[in-house]
């Protein structure tokens, strides 16, 4: 019984010491993003609250915590305030299986790769739920074009998984990450090319982002789903979409970028490595946000289907062809118990 | 009560409750979303049950993308709930009459000699180390395979008559062929037009 509970200690603490810095990293991904795209449109970005500008997050989130929720009329109150907190909880939950580094890992379960994909794939409710509840016309259209947006995406993605689980020969993503070591050009970034370009975009369409952002659509239909939502309901909604992003982030590092392993083999592995990858891939959310105009939906639905899923289902034929044959030096099965 | 026990006894409690309220409320959407509780419950106990690529494929593909769906076609619907209730004495007998015998045929087909408790002795417990997803793998593509193909088959047919049966282009939509629009050139859009200059 002593032990049960020790146990549950013991994980609610490293639970915490996931959760603590993750939260702390989406309140300043809110400040690199307003400085990286006002440097990039050459503006100066938030700078009066603290030195340079880093006390704005909490500014930010005192004025949401004080501000009043509104509970629109008609609306259904139940799941109008559990939409928020269905968005949220797959976001954090996702990161029980992420290696940050060697064995730093909440729960190194052999499933992980289809535990994250289950879990990704569960962050649609809050949007659906968010836009039906508010019964408000721009709310609901967001909800609409979201989920047939995270639908078709999201077979992309996990046509992309599978590559990466063919070559790394397990589902578990330290088994996955170990299975990259050996400098840069073992990472299964350059065998997997289109898969991790296929992976990242649909990642960044997956958490709603711009150029893929219709379901917000700020000057089409307002502020889409969460159009109604006012003070903490509202930051919830923030804090898992910026949580999605380090995650998409964080997975693109593990899966094609060698997660902590160094560039040059063995000098230096470590979680540094593997935080400056996934700081690298938001920085590329960022620049896309900047760069691109959003797309037109017709657009991302034949992105989605007739360009992203072919190129996966080629690219896992290919695949299969290589690890049948153990093809050069990537494609041998390095991964345990496949022999 | 062993920890283990005790939160089966938990998640059987919030999935009876769940399956019972996906047909008690009224609401469509509240209805979906119950069944989504029931779903996740449900992949928590096979969880339990150490079939965790079972649990979690339940989960990546019901509540993932069908539900997802369901809840797209439900969210359109209007509906009043009043009519819907105005059958239900004259319906009552038929749902009995359905209810009992799915009810004796389950029975039926537990208290049968090849299907009896007595028949399933409780299976070992695999150690730590042991891959569901990976067995499962092994045993549908080698001992399986032709069966698994064929299920393949089915429902890539099935895919086929799902659009062929739906699909129909009408002639006055709009819409691009962007293998068109890149292979423009110049020559398609400019014309240079040589023109003398005109008198004041």
């Amino acid at each position: 019984m002593i032990d049960a509970i020790l146990l549950t200690i013991v994980t609610i603490l490293k639970i915490l010491l996931v959760l603590v810095p993750l939260i702390i990293s989406v309140a300043y991904l809110t400040l690199a993003e307003r400085k990286v795209i006002g440097s990039m449109q050459v503006r100066v970005g938030p700078n009066r609250v603290g030195w340079k500008g880093l006390g704005q997050p909490f500014a930010d989130m005192f004025k949401l915590m004080t501000k009043e929720i509104i509970i629109p009329t008609n609306s259904s109150k139940f799941l109008f305030l559990g939409a928020p907190i269905l968005s949220l909880a797959p976001a954090l939950a996702a990161w029980a299986v992420v290696p940050f580094a060697d064995g730093w890992v909440l729960a190194d379960v052999n499933a992980g790769l289809l535990y994250i994909l289950a879990m990704t794939s569960l962050g649609v409710y809050g949007v659906i739920i968010a836009g039906w509840a508010s019964n408000s016309k721009y709310a609901f259209l967001g909800a609409m074009r979201s989920a047939a947006q995270i639908v078709a995406y999201e077979i992309a993605m996990g046509f992309a998984l599978i590559g990466v689980l063919m070559v790394a020969g397990s589902l578990n993503l330290g088994d996955i990450v170990r299975a990259q070591s050996g400098g840069f050009f073992s990472w299964f970034l350059i065998p997997l090319f289109p898969l991790a370009v296929v992976y990242f975009i649909s990642g960044v369409a997956e958490t709603n982002r711009a150029p893929f952002d219709v379901a917000e659509g700020e000057s089409e239909i307002v502020a889409g789903f969460h159009v109604d939502y006012s003070g903490m309901a509202f930051a919830v909604f923030f804090l898992a979409e910026y949580a999605n992003m380090i995650m998409i982030a964080a997975l693109t590092a593990i899966m094609f970028l060698g997660g902590w392993m160094s560039p040059i083999d063995g000098f230096g592995d470590g979680i540094h490595w593997f935080l400056i990858k996934t700081a690298f891939c938001l920085f590329l959310f960022l620049w896309f946000r900047a760069t691109f105009p959003r797309y037109r939906y017709d657009q991302i639905m034949r992105l989605g289907w007739k360009v992203f899923i072919p190129v996966t289902i080629v690219w896992i034929a290919v695949v299969g062809f290589a690890v049948y044959f153990e093809l050069g030096p990537w494609f041998q099965i390095r991964a345990n118990g496949m022999s | 009560m062993s920890f283990e026990l005790f939160i089966f006894y938990v998640f059987a409690a919030i999935l009876v409750f769940a399956a019972s309220r996906v047909i008690t409320v009224n609401n469509p959407v509240y209805a979906a979303m119950f069944l989504v509780l029931t779903f996740f419950t449900c992949a928590g106990i096979w969880m339990l049950l150490e079939a965790e690529f079972l649990a979690i494929t339940l989960v990546l593909v019901y509540v993932g993308a069908v539900m997802v769906l369901f809840l797209f076609v439900v969210m359109m619907l209007d509906v009043n709930v009043e009519p819907l209730r105005e059958g239900f004495v004259s319906y009552l007998p038929v749902g009995l009459l359905v209810g009992a015998i799915m009810l004796i045929e389950m029975v039926f087909l537990i208290t049968q000699r090849y299907f009896k408790n007595e028949q399933f002795p409780a299976p070992e417990r695999a150690g730590a180390d042991v891959s569901n997803t990976q067995e499962l793998g092994r045993l549908l593509y080698s001992e399986y395979l032709f069966q698994f193909e064929i299920a393949a088959i089915i429902l890539l047919v099935a895919i086929v008559a799902a659009i062929a049966l739906t699909m129909r282009r009408r002639p006055d939509t709009k819409y691009q062929t962007p293998s068109e629009q890149i292979s423009v050139t110049k020559s398609d859009r400019l014309r240079v037009v040589q023109m003398p200059p005109e008198k004041r």
